[in-house]
């Protein structure tokens, strides 16, 4: 209890113009000076620059000042570099009391009078505020080395190889039965041309042979449980009903399995068995058993895998089982899925033959693909004229809204590929063209002297119904050239629909488990858009690649190693620090009645049966103060905002 | 055997300009005085020879409204000279015997201006004026007719309009040099 | 000095006062015109339209006849100007078409021929320091906006005449005489004179829209330097809507700050009579 009056020193800033213009700084100063708590009052013009705070620093040594009172901007912004400020001058940093007399009074009125007036309010409730405030510790916390990354895309694999290769552990987990995304369903990858096979596989076998990667596929994130520095993952791995260990991976089960089953990674363009690898290049290059589709696993039927391995690696009996990790960070790079929009049935999808969405005419391309690369009609003859579709349910406030970036220069490449393969005329039709990366507008002047047709103008219809000779047996994509004023009726023989980047279907359970929050559009919230791209709110958990926005390659591996260096450098550290500002519940007077429990959205309290009380996690605590809201007798409080000082604040502003 | 060359491909080699750089960013068509007046705007044009739309463009007003101001050239952020392109496509008009279709009184003018230059060396207007005026009869207006009487008057009275020709001395050299690149039915030599 | 004199087929006709006035200023600074022996017309707009190859070879005959004197070939009409640089540039930078051009016209090109226009004569070969030796009048009291037009100043890898957006060597000179060269938005804007004699409301169109910005800009008078240019402003301005303005050439200016004689001759030769403008200001 606080008998002995504290020395405040209030230090009011006039943010430039931003608070002096509507309040009278000078006037608050001489008002505050009269409390009798406040020992001195000053202003200065840029509290948070280093003249500001050291002016601070020298205040608090000189006149012994026992709390701080700064009244400026908003605490979101400049809280730490006052605490900071504070801890140089050998004071508690949890002296501090932040008064916003900013946004929450300059920015939000132009009367200067009143805007004086309320400062003078606010300062006063801070002043009695701060009478109240304790030294708060901090406190340090070791944390596990391990990282665990979700998902193995090109994010995925990115991020893995930096964080084993600085010596560490990684688990990486992978849903499907290989790693490499989607990003192994393309052909070439636009500005170079590069094949996305060749440049993607060597990093694939890297992480494969990598002795700290832990690779486990057909395994998915169940639950996770812990905290920064301290994560419990549970990893459920699915039954492949192949033993790894004996598999050699020659592929003679694949060639003699009877049952057929449309290929999800060609898009069902082509079938493949139920004992499958997922492509040639696969890692592991291991198969496993659909137990869908498998004959023996469904009706007891078959069994030819079995017969034919040499090796007996065949084990029909195999389960699915569970597998806890510890780790200290973890990496979300679940990528995304391409839209598929109501939309495309308006251009002829799923009715027409020869209309294709992006991700199936990359399949046709790949030399692995259905076609073995060649781009043919469904009939087998090469298309004479080819029509791509841009922004097919993007930029559409009926689908998606966004813009998915990376669709303009993919049908450009697309344009490129069916000029050489086919010598087609391909017609494209866009809004607007989008190629802001290195190189980009030079890949866009390249396909301009392809003697592509591009015309800009969205396609209102695609139809089979032709009006003249040259249109017969075609498809008619029904359209207008904006520029030139010109309404179009182009015949083509194929059509390709560009679609975007969406997030996942299942993104939001996984956003519960991760506890990070989606935005509108499903994509993961980073902390900050342009300052903390691969932060969230959850301390520990990063997000790299596409589940956090729709991005390129380069972006995307960018993006991996900038969350792989974040995880790095909690592991360089070692420990965590964890803020003093947290909840407390004083077990002499809990009852033990869990209400808090069930009102805690961080799970960071415990039940304690020996003592049947509460118990807060401090790690976990963001201090968010709704289990002292909630708790009936009072035994919750939250530290640096517990009863006293608040009905201290009250008395203050009433004054 | 060689693959028939497009019209596009044509005009490009012709031109020496590279039309399939071009992605509609109207600049040519915004600088053009003479776009107010075309029946196809210059981008257009552009746009039309890409799509082997050549009878329409040959036929054209636009082509021979154009008067080689540049200013579109100077300005295409794809380094396009339209006036070049222009020029090309004037030439084959002629070749292909569509030149009279549209705008038969600037083609005409420029077929008698040869006419005066082959005969004198230099232009002589009074005579070269003439033949344009009577063999496009059918074409003048009555606000044209009005105009040339007072551009006549205007210039005849201060002296601007000289009577006689002069014809230079190496006249021949002219007609041989005609007959080297230019054949009054309009066909071209030096097109291999 | 002496310099080849190409004066093209307007000269002695449609932009008589042109030429009067040019080797009424040369003669005053001393500068020797010696004009080609034979030259013949540079084609204008009607070869290039109808015939690539013309065009080129009409204009490389007077190349073929200027190359044989060691001096600089100065033409002061800017349509013959372009020709004769288009030209030039063809004989330099395109083999093929050199040859074809070489053998229409019958020579070899030498390569050493410089090609000048009249304002290159009076800021390279004379110099401004000089003109404004010889200055009698200053013109303090006129206000001027120059008038490039299209041809001189494009297209510039072949003109190689620099900004050819806001030139500024005009302004030079007319500051230099004294007067205030105005600032202008219309100074490479084409004139449309191609379409003049086929098309009047081209012509007046143009002429119009040149003359009232002209007009509008503070300016009492226009120069030029093309023939072409300054027939087509003279003759098809409406003043509808604005007060008509002489046109005048670069050379009478310069006439008149440098009080040559019988500049009324000049005079008489325009439409848009500028005696009372200069009347006025006691520049006549």
């Amino acid at each position: 209890m606080a008998l002995k009056i504290k020395k405040v020193g209030v230090f009011v800033c006039h943010c430039g113009v931003n608070i002096a213009s509507v309040v009278n700084v000078h006037e608050v100063v001489e008002a505050v000076s009269k409390l009798k708590e406040v020992s001195i009052a000053r202003e200065y013009k840029f509290m948070c620059s280093t003249p500001g705070q050291d002016l601070i620093v020298k205040e608090i040594v000189e006149h012994s000042l026992d709390r701080v009172i700064v009244a400026a901007c908003s605490p979101r912004l400049h809280e730490e570099t006052f605490r900071r400020a504070l801890a140089r001058a050998g004071a508690n940093p949890y002296f501090l009391q932040m008064v916003n007399i900013r946004e929450q009074d300059a920015w939000v009125t132009v009367d200067k009078q009143k805007a004086t007036e309320k400062a003078v309010a606010l300062i006063t409730a801070a002043v009695k505020r701060v009478q109240d405030h304790e030294p708060l510790p901090t406190r340090e916390v070791a944390i596990n080395k391990n990282v665990l990354i979700i998902g193995a895309g090109i994010a995925g694999i990115e991020a893995s190889l930096q964080i084993a290769d600085a010596g560490y552990t990684v688990y990486l987990i992978e849903r499907e039965p290989s790693i490499g995304g989607h990003m192994a369903q393309f052909d070439k990858t636009f500005p170079t041309l590069d094949c996305a096979a060749c440049i993607l596989t060597p990093k694939m076998n890297s992480v494969g042979a990598h002795p700290n990667i832990k690779l486990m596929t057909r395994s998915e994130v169940v639950d996770i449980s812990g905290y920064i520095g301290n994560y419990e993952v549970t990893v459920k791995k699915y039954a492949k009903y192949v033993d790894y260990d004996l598999c050699t991976g020659c592929g003679i089960c694949m060639e003699k399995c009877p049952s057929k089953v449309p290929s999800e990674f060609d898009e069902g363009l082509i079938d493949r068995r139920a004992i499958y690898t997922l492509f040639p290049q696969a890692v592991p290059n291991k198969p496993v058993i659909d137990a869908a589709h498998c004959l023996y696993l469904t009706k007891g039927k078959c069994g030819v895998c079995q017969k034919i391995c040499e090796r007996n690696a065949i084990n029909y009996e195999d389960t699915d089982k569970e597998e806890i990790v510890k780790v200290g960070s973890i990496i979300v790079a679940t990528g995304y899925s391409f839209a598929k929009p109501e939309i495309l049935k308006d251009y002829g999808y799923g009715t027409y033959d020869n209309v294709y969405t992006a991700l199936e005419f990359e399949r046709l391309n790949n030399a692995a693909g259905p076609t073995a690369g060649e781009v043919t009609l469904k009939d087998g003859r090469k298309p004479e004229s080819v029509a791509i579709v841009h922004c097919v349910g993007s930029r559409d406030k009926n689908y998606y809204e966004y813009c998915s970036k990376v669709c303009c220069m993919y049908s450009l490449k697309f344009s490129h590929l069916v000029r050489e393969k086919t010598g087609a005329e391909v017609f494209e039709f866009y809004i607007d063209i989008r190629s802001p990366g290195k190189s980009y507008e030079e890949f866009y002047n390249r396909i301009r002297e392809e003697d592509v047709h591009l015309i800009r103008g969205k396609v209102a219809r695609v139809t089979n119904i032709p009006v003249a000779d040259e249109e017969k047996d075609k498809l008619v994509v029904i359209g207008e050239n904006t520029l030139t004023g010109q309404r179009l009726r182009v015949p083509v023989d194929m059509v390709i629909l560009s679609t975007g980047l969406a997030c996942n279907d299942d993104v939001i359970p996984l956003s519960r488990l991760i506890k990070v929050a989606t935005d509108k559009d499903g994509f993961f919230l980073e902390k900050h858009p342009k300052l903390a791209p691969v932060e969230t709110a959850s301390d520990g958990i990063f997000i790299a690649g596409c589940c956090a926005g729709p991005k390129d390659i380069p972006e995307t591996v960018a993006s991996a190693q900038a969350a792989s260096s974040q995880a790095l450098k909690l592991i360089c550290k070692g420990s965590v620090e964890v803020p003093g500002a947290t909840g407390y519940i004083d077990p002499d007077v809990c009852a033990g009645c869990k209400i808090c429990i069930s009102q805690c959205v961080y799970n960071a309290i415990e039940f304690d049966e020996k003592r049947n009380v509460s118990v807060i996690n401090e790690v976990l605590c963001k201090g968010c103060g709704a289990c002292a809201a909630v708790c009936p007798n009072g035994a919750a409080q939250a530290r640096h905002f517990n009863s006293k000082q608040i009905f201290n604040e009250i008395d203050g502003v009433l004054e | 055997m060689v693959k028939e060359k497009t019209f596009a491909e044509e005009v490009q080699e012709r031109s020496g300009q590279n039309i399939t750089r071009c992605y509609l960013c109207l600049k040519c068509f915004v600088g053009c005085p003479m776009a107010p007046y075309m029946d196809i705007k210059p981008h257009t044009v552009i746009r039309m020879i890409q799509y082997g739309q050549k009878k329409e463009l040959l036929k054209s007003r636009t082509i021979w409204l154009c008067v080689s101001c540049m200013t579109c050239g100077v300005r295409c952020p794809n380094g396009i000279d339209i006036s070049a392109v222009m020029d090309t496509l004037k030439e084959m008009s002629v070749e292909e015997g569509l030149a009279h279709v549209s705008e038969k009184r600037i083609v005409v003018l420029h077929e008698e201006f040869l006419r005066s230059v082959k005969m004198w060396g230099r232009l002589h207007e009074m005579t070269f004026y003439m033949p344009l005026l009577f063999r496009t009869l059918d074409k003048v207006k009555a606000l044209d007719l009005v105009s040339t009487f007072r551009s006549a008057v205007l210039l005849l009275s201060r002296l601007k309009l000289p009577f006689l020709p002069k014809q230079i001395k190496g006249i021949r050299e002219i007609r041989k040099l005609y007959s080297k690149a230019y054949k009054t039915k309009g066909q071209m030599i030096g097109k291999e | 000095m002496e310099v080849s004199y190409y004066p093209g087929c307007t000269a002695h006709s449609t932009s008589v006062e042109y030429s009067m006035s040019i080797k009424s200023v040369c003669n005053a600074l001393g500068i020797k015109l010696r004009e080609l022996d034979d030259w013949n017309c540079c084609g204008g707009a009607s070869a290039k339209s109808l015939s690539n190859l013309l065009g080129l070879a009409l204009p490389a005959r007077n190349i073929a006849q200027a190359q044989k004197r060691d001096l600089p070939l100065v033409i002061p009409c800017t349509g013959c100007f372009n020709a004769v640089k288009r030209a030039q540039d063809a004989l330099e930078n395109d083999p093929v078409m050199k040859e074809q051009i070489e053998d229409i016209v019958g020579f070899t090109y030498n390569g050493n021929l410089s090609v000048k226009a009249i304002h290159e004569v009076v800021l390279e070969l004379v110099g401004l320091d000089r003109i404004r030796e010889v200055i009698k009048k200053p013109l303090t009291s006129l206000k001027v906006v120059s008038y490039y037009g299209c041809q001189l100043v494009r297209n510039p890898q072949v003109v190689h005449m620099g900004d050819y957006e806001n030139p500024m060597f005009f302004d030079e000179i007319v500051a230099a005489l004294g007067a205030e060269a105005l600032d202008w938005s219309y100074k490479t804007d084409c004139c449309g004179v191609d379409a003049s004699l086929t098309h009047t409301e081209v012509a007046n169109d143009r002429a119009d829209k040149i003359c009232s910005m002209a007009v509008e800009a503070g300016a009492d008078c226009i120069i030029t330097s093309c023939g072409l240019c300054q027939i087509n402003l003279d003759m098809y301005q409406t003043g509808e809507g604005y007060r008509k303005i002489p046109v005048l050439y670069l050379s009478e200016l310069m006439g008149i700050a440098m009080d040559l004689p019988n500049r009324n001759v000049w005079w008489g030769k325009h439409i848009v009579d500028p005696r009372e403008l200069l009347k006025s200001r006691g520049l006549q």
